[in-house]
């Protein structure tokens, strides 16, 4: 539930540019624990540049990017080592890849991609990390006799559940997700999109999710950000701005959706 | 009663008797000299040169005859050989420019200064078996004129003059160079590594990855700049002397292959290029070492890598033949320690696969019967 | 060969052991960063050797860094100081440093092998000197060494203990039965060479120093003495090692690594100790097992 607590990420002043041409420019906000931020824009806007930023996988140029820790204490994500960087990113963070297969080992069982996490922090018992991991593969609706198959044989909407369920297992606080639901049939995208809303509530997850489509930001985000060129054009929660947006731009968005 | 055989060491030296005769042959036909070899095998001892890093033609005509033709045999004698050699320094990097050129071509420019020299090349004999090499007669000897004295310009230089091909990377004077049998290769590898191993680096090798650029795989437009073979003087610069000796001279092949132009926002398009330099006359070699040069540069040059001879960690990890067949080889060597630690576990899971099956067979005639 | 072979005098025109002097001391400047950091690969500049690579380069250039006039070495292959590589490289010591030579593990200063950990206890004036193919444990997993770098540098294993995961997953069972990764002092995840896994325990806190060569790969390892060395597992799917069904057929020996004999087309095989020199001990001992005298062979009718 979103509380009054301390922000969970604190954004400030972020740029990132490429010689002359600007990546994104100037975004600033705060993401509290429970909340899902949808980034929506066309094609070139800068939101994925923002996602890399936000994820530590690219380096600003201006601004910052700090994170609670579990310990409490805000941290800019820019000045931890790579050591600290991949520990968060195994941990405490995950990262939902637009293809599922670039976030999975496609030639290892659902079971060890839900496990990997676990054995990497330590966990060393075989029935212990089948367990979980079968616990998971439920909860993202994945049927129990497909753990030890390869996700080489899932259609693109279980890969994609897969990876959450990867993501997951070590209760990270924080997801970035990058267009998760691309690629896969409407009726599919549906119920990703149910499946993440319920795990988002369950689960108490702060979410960053990248998207162009609309409809997407409108089931799941609480709150909405609207970049073109770059920088951040309207923002504000999710419903207000889809319903009654003010910036022209935004206006074109909402009203170039397809009706059907 | 079983009897642990023994006898290893008797063995390997009857094994190495039979191998001195098999390389010697029928005593009744002549034996082949070192200066025969160096002569009139030419192409094998350039070969066994370059990949042996070492230049010297009788030490490697040498290791031809040893290892009775089989080149990466004399290459790894050669190399081994090389290890034992006290090194005193370097010398100065040689000036191909100012080679004493016995071949040179370009295929970017009909004429050019110092012209087309074609040289001793195979390139337009048509490849008929030419039986009257079977018995030993004169040959026809070569057509002389006075040499021209014209100079020959690198091709480089003429193209740079417009600014038309990027200008090597400068390398300030104290910058050491890397080299390549002192320190372990470790990635990514800078230029002056990668071009240390390509020179020693298998030719059937570096061709295959070559033909593969030209294939589609990593395409990079190439022309042949320039090739030129001949000799150059090797110096040595000493405190005591305060000037560089010269040391002697070194046939070498040159190759610059001339590729795709790269342009920016910043900087107006300019030709890119792929280096190969080898010892002897070694064109195949240098060619492909040219080509795969400049596919390892796809990164540094902004292009997308898709291809084999664009990942420098495959392309170096296994262009030494000496290394490969070391290892390929080795397997020769026992190894059934392990294999017989496989051979239990197989068995074991064989037999627990049976139990179960053999289980499942039980409650299935059980259930039939009731 | 049983006995020692006095120093027969060495070939001219080399260097004892055949390495010059820089380079050696290049290799034990290498070899004790590797004893600081145990189980860490430490890069050297492997030199090119007469013998090729992959038939004990880096072993030779560690033992030969390593050698003094009074060492006694022992070389083995498979466990036997008779199979033609050992003999081999034993014949270039001898000739390259003139050095004495045995076949008893007990008398040897320096053992260098191949593939197998002798049965006999080693004490803490010996070092064992271990011939690697491929020293990265994570190499047939993540074939990229950038990558493989960082792994280490970080303890970030996960990876290794996902493919022992899947092993029992498909088969019941951790399917790597030699080159087992064990973890050395708690930190560095570590290839033992292609010893089999019956031979992981004599490496914790073993008494003698136990180093590594990989010429081809140019890195040196180490484990140093009274070091930690645990075989990864799972706590419910503990490290075993294997046994034999039936002792050495020679000697009798229990519980020894030993090799399989096929003698003759009907499938006719016996069992006997891998290791040559403690079979013949045991011999020499007393003991005998099935094969000494009308003894059965597996295969036979009683």
């Amino acid at each position: 539930m979103i509380g009054l607590e301390q922000p969970l990420l604190a954004v400030e002043g972020l740029s990132r540019y490429y010689g002359a041409r600007v990546g994104c420019r100037d975004v600033s906000f705060e993401l509290y624990p429970g909340e899902v931020l949808a980034v929506v824009g066309e094609s070139g806007s800068g939101k994925s540049t923002l996602l890399s930023l936000l994820s530590a996988q690219l380096e600003p140029s201006a601004g910052s990017v700090s994170y609670r820790m579990r310990d409490g204490v805000m941290r800019n994500v820019t000045e931890l080592n790579e050591a600290e960087r991949r520990l968060l990113m195994r941990t405490d963070w995950g990262f939902i890849r637009q293809d599922p297969a670039e976030g999975l080992r496609m030639s290892v069982s659902a079971a060890a991609n839900v496990g990997e996490r676990l054995m990497g922090v330590g966990a060393r018992h075989y029935g212990a990390i089948r367990g979980e991991a079968l616990s998971w593969l439920d909860r993202v609706e994945i049927d129990a006799d497909r753990i030890d198959d390869l996700p080489r044989t899932f259609s693109g909407g279980m890969r994609q559940r897969l990876q959450f369920a990867r993501n997951l297992v070590t209760h990270p606080r924080l997801i970035f997700m990058d267009e998760p639901t691309g690629g896969l049939d409407v009726s599919v995208q549906a119920r990703l999109l149910d499946l993440l809303r319920g795990l988002v509530f369950d689960l108490d997850l702060s979410v960053v999710i990248v998207t162009h489509d609309l409809a997407v930001a409108r089931i799941i985000s609480h709150r909405i950000m609207v970049m073109r060129y770059g920088q951040v054009i309207e923002t504000g929660l999710t419903d207000q701005v889809l319903d009654d947006p003010s910036e022209p731009y935004t206006q074109l968005l909402v009203s170039s959706v397809l009706q059907v | 009663m079983y009897v642990a055989v023994k006898g290893g060491e008797r063995a390997i030296d009857n094994a190495h008797r039979l191998l001195g005769a098999k390389r010697r042959g029928d005593p009744a036909v002549p034996e082949l000299s070192v200066a025969q070899i160096g002569e009139q095998l030419g192409l094998a001892v350039d070969r066994v040169m370059a990949e042996g890093s070492l230049f010297d033609r009788d030490l490697a005509a040498l290791a031809i005859k040893q290892a009775r033709g089989d080149l990466i045999e004399a290459i790894f004698l050669v190399r081994a050989y090389r290890t034992t050699l006290s090194r005193f320094g370097h010398s100065e990097p040689v000036d191909t420019g100012a080679m004493d050129i016995s071949r040179r071509i370009s295929a970017t420019f009909k004429d050019l200064p110092g012209g087309q020299v074609l040289g001793p090349t195979f390139d337009y004999t048509h490849r008929l078996i030419d039986f009257s090499l079977m018995s030993e007669g004169p040959t026809e000897p070569p057509a002389m004129a006075a040499p021209s004295g014209a100079a020959s310009p690198r091709v480089a230089s003429l193209l740079s003059g417009e600014g038309l091909i990027e200008k090597a990377a400068a390398v300030s004077d104290g910058e050491p160079v890397g080299d390549l049998t002192r320190d372990p290769l470790a990635f990514p590898a800078a230029r002056d590594l990668r071009l240390q191993n390509l020179a020693r680096g298998d030719e059937g090798y570096l061709l295959a990855l070559a033909y593969s650029t030209q294939r589609g795989y990593g395409r990079t437009h190439p022309f042949v700049g320039e090739i030129r073979i001949g000799e150059v003087e090797v110096e040595f610069w000493t405190e005591e002397l305060g000037f560089a000796a010269p040391l002697g001279r070194v046939e070498l092949t040159e190759c610059e292959m001339v590729n795709q132009f790269k342009g920016s926002a910043e900087a107006p398009p300019q030709f890119t290029t792929g280096y190969g330099l080898v010892f002897g006359q070694s064109e195949r070699k240098a060619m492909s070492m040219a080509l795969v040069d400049r596919a390892l540069r796809a990164e540094e040059l902004g292009e997308d890598l898709t291809a084999p001879a664009q990942d420098q960690e495959f392309v170096l990890s296994h262009s030494d033949n000496v290394q490969a067949t070391g290892f390929v080889e080795h397997l020769k060597l026992p190894h059934y320690v392990d294999f017989q630690s496989e051979l239990g576990l197989v068995r074991m899971l064989r037999a627990e696969h049976r139990a179960a099956s053999e289980a499942r067979e039980i409650v299935e005639t059980r259930k039939a019967a009731e | 060969m049983n006995d020692a072979t006095a120093a027969g005098g060495q070939a001219t025109g080399y260097n004892f052991a055949y390495l010059d002097e820089q380079t050696k001391r290049m290799i034990r400047r290498a070899i004790l960063k590797a004893i600081a950091i145990p189980g860490y690969q430490t890069p050297f500049a492997s030199r090119e050797m007469p013998m090729p690579y992959g038939w004990g380069t880096g072993g030779v250039q560690v033992t030969a860094a390593i050698l003094g006039p009074e060492d006694v070495l022992k070389v083995i292959d498979q466990g036997s100081d008779d199979t033609t590589n050992a003999v081999s490289i034993r014949k270039f010591f001898e000739k390259t440093a003139g050095v004495a030579t045995t076949t008893r593990t007990a008398e040897a200063t320096i053992i260098q092998t191949r593939h197998r950990i002798p049965e006999t206890p080693l004490g803490p004036h010996q070092v064992l000197v271990y011939q690697v193919p491929i020293p990265e444990p994570l190499r047939f997993l993540e074939p990229r060494e950038t990558e493989t770098r960082k792994m280490h540098a970080l303890a970030e294993y996960g990876l290794m203990h996902v493919k022992l995961y899947e092993d029992i997953a498909r088969h019941g069972h951790i399917a790597t039965t030699y080159a087992y990764p064990v973890k050395v002092a708690g930190r560095y995840l570590m290839d033992p060479s292609p010893t089999p896994k019956f031979d992981n325990p004599k490496m914790h806190r073993s008494h003698a120093l136990q180093l590594f060569g990989a010429g081809r790969e140019k890195r040196i390892y180490a484990v140093p003495p009274y070091t930690e060395v645990v075989s990864l597992d799972f706590d419910d799917h503990p490290f075993e090692i294997n046994r034999f069904e039936r002792p050495c057929a020679l000697c009798g020996a229990g519980d020894v690594y030993l090799d399989e004999v096929i003698l003759d087309d009907s499938g006719r095989r016996m069992f006997v100790c891998s290791d040559t020199d403690y079979c013949e001990e045991r011999r020499a001992a007393g003991h005998r097992g099935e094969m000494s005298g009308d003894a059965q062979v597996i295969g036979e009718e009683p």
